[in-house]
């Protein structure tokens, strides 16, 4: 492993930046650990979905009459069941989702706007019964033509999925409908002028497939309704708050009526953020009187959960010969989906914001198209137009002869920079991240022969948001440590970190626990990048929350006033001779005295995080061509990353790696393979092929601290940041080896052999 | 139709079971014995997060029908740990931090144990081949990787 921090970049810290076992661990390894599908109730019934064969079909009507007769069969729900709901838009991660589209994203109404869209949904005895009752539910379909791709739904005669869209953010606004949902646009200084003062002007067209988050768990949950109008739900997600609430709207209940416990997640990356499942659970199990457990099959998790938009990406970059960018521009067409909400906004903003530029003009199209409607995918919208940007910025490099990463130093954002999308940066470790690869071993190593390198950097702002913590003190000097967001990767492990530097205790002796939407406040969802820095911050608020608390008692213990103690390694100390003499009072001292003393000691935060700080990374890669398959091999590959502060490092190591890999992924194989009828056909991990063991080599990793100002101990979220730069990084380093830009993803087999071949015929002409 | 009688032996234990005759070996596990440890990815064999020993020979136990354990030995990650001692495996994994959200780790485990069963020696390249059945989508490998590495090395005890 390379050189990996130790965390302590901020001073000296004892429990911060070490390595203890996660304390969900055990359970992990044992095969205890209980997701989404491990639970069975009691009466329980199983539910499945029907959904629609065709990619845009008006639905005339639903029987159900046969289905419902079949024995065995409970109920069978279909848009009959949910009220409609008027437009509203309400945050779901970093992305934005609409009421009015959720409800009929959760159950086709008018119309199946993609081959997956539920249209309706049977609870039965077995999930044999279950099955056999689908095939018996009729539903008349009016077939209607589809389209798939950004740019013919674009065109004006283009198939219209909601034909009372209008497109919000032009000015005059559009009389008629079309499938553009969204425009939007960045604007820093004037790129007309910025493109004048250029030496050399590069323009460029990339585009991208969509790609699955592809975590291993399927969607699973169970809902318990009973007759007084309560309900239970068990599900993975990434936010049982946000999915509380979503359920909750779909079907008319007050919210502290729901209680959703969150399972063990098996994996999410933006993808369980939204709920798919759980409101029909809830109204099969309203409807029969009974639990109803739901999951999806893998076909069904890639036909019909979000992937990441495909993307149309233009690029055009001005800069002067010694290197110098003058201007930068683009314009970005992301897929939606089958309802509006791309990510083209975070796109927009993300695409040139590792440079500091006087000139940039990004616009943005959120495009319908009939395909599932897309999820957040790790650092959503950034790696499209990242991708683009990164690789006209190596072509200019490559043009002047400068290497590639002088070239970023030189323009690096950094802070006080004024960044396209508004805000300017406060400390930010790009600058860090670059010189770091300068001097990386790997930087200078020599390749072999036919073999390419490749560099990019990548952006992503991380967030912070409502987080609710409670530190709840045992009897005997203990802690239970209580957060709202669903771990997701090691999570409660840095939480247990924080609170233990806090309150100067071992970490051990905290054990932690994500609470259920009924134990603790609101609490927004693990997602971008907010957990360790957002939690952490709840965390450190409740642990100060209950020094306040133990010091108050210790003053009463001692009879002095409480600005008299001070606490410190994890005890009440007199603070100074002046303050009286005293023993010291640790944790388990002022437990065991809590009866005595005024009560349970309970320490709490509920806090609005603000300032999370955005992370910068660099990647290096070398790659190896074969010329016969056209395949490409990661041959080496170094993350470098500035993590603020690394709570626990293995866990940002295990970040770093991860997101580099599933980058590797976007890369060279990934991608939505469809029909001429719009059905998908790799709606498998046979023919959806995610990187395996045999495909990558270790990924080094450089942890780079920058500390946040805004965290008590410094810290920036890590997670999203590693999927940004591989593409980029990928495509320059096969530039490298075969002096061929690819500018279309994936660079998969076949797509490197026939550019091989076209280039052999051309050279043979 | 009737639901068939099987008889196995599941962890070292005498095991029975009803199942339909269409049920896989990972729903019998998973519903009938409440072996939620192996895991169901994919249904086709494809993610290896239900790999399970069968007499010695690593299987998915998506891939198998209930029915076909007549008569058979099946080792899940349920019985990996001896009481309350955990595999050298499963330590390791704990120590590497080769596990992000876990729901492949059982599998994963699961399938290197069968490869040290096997080869008590092998290369970073050995690993990788007999692990590429088991997807993993947090690691990205590396963590996993070394865990097995290191395990094998004390297991030899070096």
């Amino acid at each position: 492993m390379a050189a990996t921090s130790n965390g302590k970049a901020n001073g000296a810290t004892r429990w911060i930046g070490t390595r203890p076992v996660r304390p969900d661990g055990v359970d992990k390894v044992t095969g205890r650990a209980r997701f989404g599908a491990d639970v069975h109730l009691p009466n329980m019934l199983v539910g499945k979905v029907l959904r629609s064969p065709h990619a845009h079909a008006r639905i005339r009507s639903i029987d159900a009459s046969a289905a419902l007769a079949l024995p065995g069969v409970k109920t069978v729900t279909t848009r009959d069941d949910f009220n409609d709901l008027s437009s509203e838009f309400v945050p779901a991660g970093e992305m934005l989702v609409n009421y009015r589209d959720v409800v009929r994203n959760v159950m086709a109404r008018e119309k199946a706007l993609f081959e997956g869209h539920p249209v309706a949904a049977v609870a039965a005895v077995s999930e044999k019964v279950a099955r056999e009752a689908l095939a018996l539910i009729d539903v008349d379909y009016e077939v209607l033509p589809h389209v798939l791709d950004v740019v013919d739904a674009m065109a004006p005669d283009a198939p219209l999925l909601h034909e009372d869209m209008i497109t919000a953010g032009v000015e005059p606004t559009p009389t008629k409908p079309s499938n553009i949902a969204k425009v939007v646009e960045f604007k820093l200084g004037d790129v007309a002028e910025g493109f004048a003062e250029a030496d050399i002007v590069i323009e460029r067209e990339f585009s991208t497939q969509p790609v699955h988050q592809g975590y291993i768990e399927p969607h699973s949950c169970i809902a318990n309704y009973s007759e007084d109008g309560q309900a239970e739900l068990w599900c993975t997600t990434q936010g049982h708050f946000v999915v509380r609430g979503h359920c909750a709207k779909l079907l008319g209940m007050d919210v502290s009526k729901l209680r959703v416990t969150a399972s063990e997640i098996g994996g999410g990356f933006g993808g369980k953020t939204v709920v798919y499942l759980e409101p029909v659970a809830l109204m099969l199990s309203r409807k029969s009187g009974q639990p109803v457990k739901m999951t999806m099959s893998r076909e069904e998790v890639f036909r019909a959960s979000g992937p990441a938009a495909g993307t149309r990406v233009w690029v055009k970059i001005g800069m002067t010969n010694d290197g110098r960018i003058t201007a930068g521009e683009a314009v970005l067409k992301y897929q939606a989906g089958a309802f509006q909400g791309s990510p083209v906004q975070p796109g927009c903003m993300c695409a040139f914001a590792p440079y500091d530029l006087n000139h940039v003009k990004v616009v943005g199209y959120d495009v319908l198209v009939n395909r599932p409607k897309v999820a957040a995918y790790r650092a959503p919208g950034a790696p499209q137009s990242e991708f683009a940007v990164e690789s006209v910025v190596d072509e200019l490099a490559k043009r002047i002869g400068m290497d590639p990463v002088e070239l970023r130093l030189k323009n690096a954002a950094k802070q006080g920079t004024k960044a396209a999308y508004g805000p300017t940066f406060g400390p930010v470790g790009l600058v860090e991240t670059l010189e770091e690869a300068k001097a990386h071993e790997h930087y200078r190593a020599p390749l072999k022969e036919g073999q390419g390198r490749g560099v990019a950097s990548g952006f992503w702002f991380n967030i912070g948001g409502e987080t609710c913590a409670t530190l709840n003190l045992g009897e005997d000097g203990t802690i239970a440590l209580v957060a709202g967001t669903p771990d997701i990767g090691g999570s409660r492990a840095s939480l247990c970190l924080q609170a233990a530097e806090t309150l100067g205790v071992d970490v051990e002796r905290i054990r932690p626990l994500i609470g259920d939407t009924s134990t603790l406040g609101y609490t927004f969802l693990t997602g971008g990048s907010r957990t360790a820095f957002a939690s952490g911050m709840a965390v450190v608020e409740a642990g100060k929350d209950m020094i306040r608390q133990l010091c108050e008692r210790a003053a009463k213990v001692w009879d002095i006033p409480v600005d008299a103690v001070e606490w410190a390694d994890g005890e009440a100390r007199p603070a100074g001779s002046n303050a009286g003499e005293f023993d010291p009072l640790s944790l388990a001292d002022l437990a065991r005295l809590a009866g005595k003393t005024g009560g349970p000691f309970v320490g709490r935060a509920q806090i609005n995080a603000q300032g999370a700080g955005p992370s910068f990374g660099t990647h290096i890669v070398d790659v190896d061509v074969d010329r016969e398959t056209g395949r490409v091999t990661i041959e080496r590959y170094t993350v470098i990353q500035d993590a603020g502060t690394a709570v626990h490092p293995s866990y940002v190591e295990g970040q770093l790696q991860g997101g580099a890999v599933q980058g590797i992924g976007w890369a060279l194989n990934e991608e939505y393979i469809y029909d001429d009828k719009g059905r998908l056909q790799n709606p498998g991990f046979l023919d959806y092929r995610i990187p395996v063991c045999s495909d990558v080599p270790m990924i080094d990793t450089v942890i780079v601290e920058v500390p946040n100002p805004t965290h008590p101990y410094g810290v920036r979220g890590v997670g999203e940041t590693p999927i940004v730069p591989p593409m980029a990084a990928i495509a320059n380093a096969v530039e490298d080896a075969l002096g061929m830009r690819f500018m279309d993803l994936p660079m998969s087999p076949p797509r490197v052999l026939k550019a091989l071949e076209d280039a052999r015929i051309a050279e043979a002409a | 139709m009737a639901k068939a009688h099987v008889t196995t032996t599941v962890n070292g234990d005498p095991v029975e079971f009803l199942c339909d005759a269409e049920q896989t070996l990972l729903d019998v596990l998973r519903d009938e014995l409440y072996l939620t440890g192996s895991k169901e990815g994919c249904g086709s064999g494809d993610c290896g997060a239900c790999s399970v020993i069968v007499d010695d020979r690593l299987v998915c136990a998506c891939l198998m029908l209930g029915v076909e354990a007549e008569g058979h030995s099946i080792e899940t990650i349920e019985g990996m740990a001896n009481g309350d001692q955990l595999h050298p495996l499963q330590t390791k994994f704990l120590e590497h931090a080769a596990l992000q959200c876990g729901v492949c780790t059982p599998g994963i485990l699961v399938a290197a144990k069968s490869l040290l069963e096997r080869n008590p020696d092998p290369t970073e390249i050995e690993v990788r081949y007999w692990l590429a059945g088991n997807l993993c989508r947090c690691t990205g490998y590396d963590k996993i990787v070394r865990a097995v590495l290191d395990t094998a090395q004390e297991m030899r005890g070096g």
